[in-house]
């Protein structure tokens, strides 16, 4: 499917409820491929910024935006969703809101149909899906029987009919127990390796975080604290104090051991840690 | 002292949250509750500070039934935060926000400024006293909410969800400030999906699920049983399983670093 990039500049925005601004001026540009994972505690503006990538505010959410937004060259601010359609995909953070027919395959289908497809193109793009996520056995399964996790795959996998560029997920799963959330994080996986899909994914787990994750961006209150490649963010020990930034449990027992004079690198994954504690 | 006798709550034409649950509360604890969205947390929380009367059984307060006490005399002994701030707040400025309880329970003049100031100075709000509640962001009211119930030091503090909005650092200094409570006689309960800040900052935890205690024990011991969390449904973190890894009872950065120098050589890359 191969991905798109995604290019922010100066972005602000607000809700029509608040006089507030959320974001105040964001720049970023995430390249064709990338996996960026936007952290941060609740409300520093991390889902607002997923909204505005997939054309929602202010076009379907009500509110203000200024600055540049644009998808492999299109103009989200100019064009809304209705320009990206096929194009981003949004995911949210509660699959019960996205997760409505009341079998499987409706479900998948439902995209591709109301996209005007024809019925050939639709069945071979469920087919695709099922297959490429493994999605079989749930076939025959009403969508409300599911448990969360996969339900919350359902809710991806119907993105996907789509065939996005970019994929935006919002706190994917933060509704799901530990098998739902590997089921999820190894689906997101796949769909980075094998079809070079543009990720961002609003999450505030540091440790899901820096499994999947390409690069990472810390907001605060509507702004970019902190950026890098995770092991390069987490290496800035200072910074990362000083912006007050939660660093993965790996992380932690590292700056510990320097703090006792140890000289150890800093692993910010479990198995990187274990290798590097000989454990 | 609360203690909970073989208490059961249904809520009105609604399912039954919590089950036969039987425990005690002691002065001076520090208490986790963990448990999935749905395992009856909030409402158990809520029956021990009498804000819900069990369906059956009893919970006592010092003694004194929660169906019997007054309101008023409820909220000196067990202060309770809500998961959303919005619900608590209602004062047209700050200062009158923490010191609506406060007058309500007779404290006058200088003793009413001074506590205001100090449980503003320990959630670490610093905006102008004579603003409104109502300007501050979802975190901001959070710690006003918190000040609120901290002003009146009731002898049991119970706050449902109380990291949600908080930075990293917040987290910490909210758990510091607790800790120094608890250090200072108030009992502490918490309800909260990080098993690390509570392995580090509470003594005892509380395992919900479907409206039963599923464990209790010492946190140290619980929150580093992997095979249990796992069977139940919870994400182990690195600390947890670098934890075990270590063979440690105590899942905190500074303790793994120490077995880790301790017993393991540090391979260096």
């Amino acid at each position: 499917m191969g991905g798109l990039s995604v290019r922010l500049r100066d972005l602000y925005a607000r809700y029509s409820v608040s006089a507030d601004w959320v974001l105040k001026g964001i720049s970023l540009e995430v390249r064709e491929g990338e996996m960026l994972v936007v952290m941060g505690p609740s409300g520093c503006g991390k889902s607002t910024l997923l909204y505005i990538v997939a054309g929602l505010l202010p076009w379907v959410i009500p509110g203000v935006v200024k600055g540049e937004a644009s998808v492999g060259g299109i103009d989200v601010a100019k064009e809304g969703y209705r320009g990206l359609v096929g194009r981003v995909g949004i995911v949210f953070q509660n699959p019960e809101m996205q997760v409505i027919a009341q079998s499987v395959y409706e479900e998948l289908a439902m995209v591709p149909e109301n996209l005007g497809l024809p019925k050939n193109e639709v069945i071979e793009r469920v087919e695709w899906v099922v297959n490429a996520l493994d999605l079989g056995k749930y076939l025959a399964k009403n969508p409300q029987s599911l448990s969360g996790g996969e339900k919350q795959l359902l809710a991806i996998a119907s993105v996907l009919t789509m065939r996005p560029k970019v994929l935006l997920l919002d706190e994917p799963t933060s509704m799901l127990d530990h098998r739902g959330t590997r089921l999820v994080l190894d689906t997101i996986s796949l769909l980075k390796r094998e079809y070079g899909l543009t990720i961002m994914a609003a999450e505030h787990r540091v440790e899901w975080a820096v499994e999947v994750a390409d690069r990472i961006l810390v907001m605060h209150d509507g702004r970019v604290m902190l950026e890098g490649e995770p092991e390069e963010l987490f290496s800035r020990v200072e910074e990362v104090e000083k912006y007050g930034v939660r660093p993965p449990g790996a992380s932690e027992v590292a700056y510990e051991l320097r703090r006792a004079g140890v000289k150890t690198p800093i692993p910010v994954r479990l198995r990187d840690a274990l290798r590097v504690y000989g454990l | 002292m609360i203690e909970f006798e073989n208490v059961s709550y249904t809520y009105p034409g609604g399912p039954t949250a919590v089950k036969e649950v039987t425990l005690k509360i002691g002065k001076g604890e520090s208490i986790g509750i963990v448990g999935h969205s749905g395992a009856g947390k909030t409402t158990l929380a809520k029956l021990a500070a009498g804000m819900l009367k069990p369906s059956r059984g009893r919970v006592l307060i010092d003694g004194l039934d929660t169906r019997d006490i007054p309101v008023s005399e409820l909220a000196r002994r067990v202060g309770y935060v809500y998961q959303n701030p919005e619900m608590m707040l209602f004062s047209s400025t700050i200062r009158d926000e923490v010191a609506f309880a406060l007058k309500n329970f007779g404290y006058e003049g200088k003793e009413v400024e001074g506590r205001v100031i100090q449980a503003l100075k320990s959630v670490d709000l610093n905006k102008p006293l004579e603003s409104s509640p109502h300007t501050l962001s979802f975190g901001e009211k959070h710690r006003l909410a918190i000040a609120c119930v901290l002003a009146l030091e009731p002898e049991v503090i119970i706050l449902d969800e109380p990291t949600t909005g908080l930075d990293y650092a917040r987290c910490v200094a909210l758990f510091n400030t607790l800790t120094k409570l608890n250090s200072q006689g108030s009992s502490i309960v918490v309800i909260s999906h990080d098993t690390d800040l509570l392995a580090r900052f509470t003594k005892r935890i509380l395992v919900l699920e479907k409206g039963s205690i599923v464990r209790d024990g010492p946190s140290k011991e619980v929150l580093r049983d992997i095979d249990f969390l796992t069977e139940h449904g919870f994400v182990p973190t690195q600390l947890q399983i670098l934890a075990s890894r270590v063979g440690k009872c105590a899942p905190t950065p500074e303790e793994v670093a120490k077995a880790i120098m301790y017993c393991k050589p540090v391979q260096q890359r």
